[in-house]
């Protein structure tokens, strides 16, 4: 059983609409309770306070004000805008990020798609988000935008290369894309973890996998797309109300997709760190996003610690640094896999 | 009909909407963006006839890859969206010439290929097979693509470093 609705309803129509949807359900409370940690985690790494006052204890409902707040705004679309792109680019924005979810396995009772291609197909949709982010800075006609996303897509086309490499090196380890598998291989307690049971090797890949990461969710140090600084906001600077939503919300969920690819890949997924104690289907979706969420926090760590690379560093990091020695990696985990048969 | 068939109703047209959006649009930037509909109605296709591998690769390679640089190119181009999409009657001797090989191997693939109504055999894995076959009956092909991406890649560099050496 890898998908409890349609175990539970059928693989037909409604099976696959409940089942399609519920990742929704997650990733709406989620995005709150993120944007309410990073202003808390930002302000406290500033020596601030942050909110405070909204819903009294310590502003836990300030993000609720800011969603009221967002959706309640006009919807602008500017004159000199090309309207069909500029009204389709958040929509193809988050189904880019959405469209992820469908392989990441929550629990050992859920997973959206159990497709032998999992992480492969994850790797392939997080294209239409670049897409997506392409149509929004072009079409807005603005010179900001245009460039932003022009930086984006360069980007993130140049740092999907060390991630999937990264990728490609766990895929090599377990002899399979899907990633039930990947989190079957690393049963037990948290040294049979990849990123503890074999440690140099896989410790080195999950470290260029991170890094290429935080670089694919557009945020500091790798946020030249939106460097507000330089460019305004960058690809969304034209947008507001609803459609500013859309891009903010697939920023969330993005940042999510990546901590739970890394948490499945190194962190053994929805594995209980203590062998059989405290594992099942809730607590496998408990462990998982648990684990998540630990790595979503040292994403906004590092976002509010490290400053903004140039774009030359940015080119240079990925280039001459992250892809010779994913490559290398592959080189060594491969040997490694044949040796040890 | 079943849901088989709705859905690949709908992908098919989604697919050749797309397609002639491409060819008929007369803003390159429309066509650009409708290229990707268009490509991933196909992925959905293979999707449908049971080939992941392929429509994976589809996605990651066409949209991923191709379509980015596509679109890339085209919004580097100064006021693209003004550039006017040549058309009118240019050369018509080589234009029938080409256009027509090119329809007769359509159609003769088309009425020699017989066309399975639907796949209903049960799904097999494919990454494996098309891995191990790359590597044993097909793997000289394999490495020559391998060789002729490698000579691409070298010969971009090449171009990007002499521009810069002039430019200095």
């Amino acid at each position: 059983m890898h998908n409890f609705i349609t175990y539970y309803i059928g693989t037909g129509f409604w099976g696959s609409l409940v089942s399609s949807i519920l990742p929704l359900v997650y990733i709406m409370p989620y995005a709150l309770v993120t944007m309410w940690l990073e202003l808390k985690i930002s302000a406290h790494m500033q020596d601030r306070l942050g909110p405070m006052r909204t819903g009294r204890w310590h502003g836990w409902a300030q993000p609720l004000a800011d969603v009221t707040k967002l959706l309640q705004k006009e919807d602008i679309i500017p004159a000199a805008a090309d309207k069909v792109l500029y009204l389709l680019a958040p929509a193809l924005v988050f189904i880019g990020s959405y469209a992820a979810y469908a392989a990441i396995p929550f629990s050992p009772a859920y997973i959206g798609a159990d497709i032998n291609l999992g992480i492969f197909y994850i790797v392939a949709v997080s294209a239409i988000v670049v897409l997506g982010i392409l149509m929004a800075g072009w079409s807005s006609n603005n010179k900001w935008s245009l460039l932003g996303a022009m930086r984006t897509a360069a980007q993130l086309v140049s740092y999907e290369i060390p991630s999937s490499l990264a990728i490609l090196a766990v895929v090599m380890v377990v002899g399979s894309f899907n990633l039930n598998d990947v989190c079957s291989a690393q049963s037990g307690w948290f040294w049979n973890w990849f990123v503890f049971g074999k440690f140099p090797f896989l410790f080195i890949t999950f470290i260029i996998y991170f890094i290429a990461s935080l670089a694919e969710t557009n945020r500091a140090p790798f946020d030249i797309p939106e460097a507000e600084s330089e460019l305004v906001a960058g690809y969304h600077t034209e947008y507001s109300g609803m459609r500013f939503a859309f891009f903010y919300l697939a920023e969330y969920a993005n940042m999510f997709v990546v901590a739970a690819v890394a948490a499945v890949l190194f962190f053994g997924g929805w594995n209980s760190p203590f062998g059989a104690y405290l594992s099942g289907p809730v607590w496998g979706a408990f462990w998982l996003i648990s684990k998540g969420m630990v790595l979503v926090f040292i994403q906004i760590w590092l976002r509010w610690t490290l400053p903004r690379f140039r774009v030359d560093q940015l080119m240079y990091l990925s280039w001459k640094i992250l892809t010779p020695f994913a490559l290398l990696n592959i080189f060594a985990v491969g040997l490694w896999v044949v040796l040890r048969g | 009909m079943n849901w088989y068939d709705i859905t690949f109703y709908v992908f098919a047209i989604l697919t050749v909407v797309s397609a002639v959006g491409v060819v008929f649009s007369r803003n390159i930037v429309y066509a650009a963006f409708s290229l990707l509909f268009a490509f991933f109605g196909v992925a959905a296709l293979y999707v449908l006839l049971s080939a992941d591998f392929l429509a994976i690769t589809q996605i990651l390679l066409y949209v991923g890859g191709i379509l980015v640089l596509i679109v890339f190119g085209v919004m580097l181009t100064t006021r693209a969206q003004k550039v006017e999409v040549k058309r009118g009657i240019l050369s018509v001797v080589p234009a029938v010439l080409i256009a027509g090989i090119i329809a007769g191997t359509l159609v003769g693939v088309l009425t020699t290929t017989k066309w399975p109504a639907a796949n209903l055999s049960p799904y097999e894995e494919t990454a494996r097979p098309i891995g191990a076959l790359l590597m044993t009956n097909f793997v000289l092909p394999f490495e020559l693509a391998s060789i002729l991406l490698l000579v691409a890649l070298i010969g971009a560099v090449i171009i990007a470093r002499r521009e810069k050496a002039r430019r200095a």
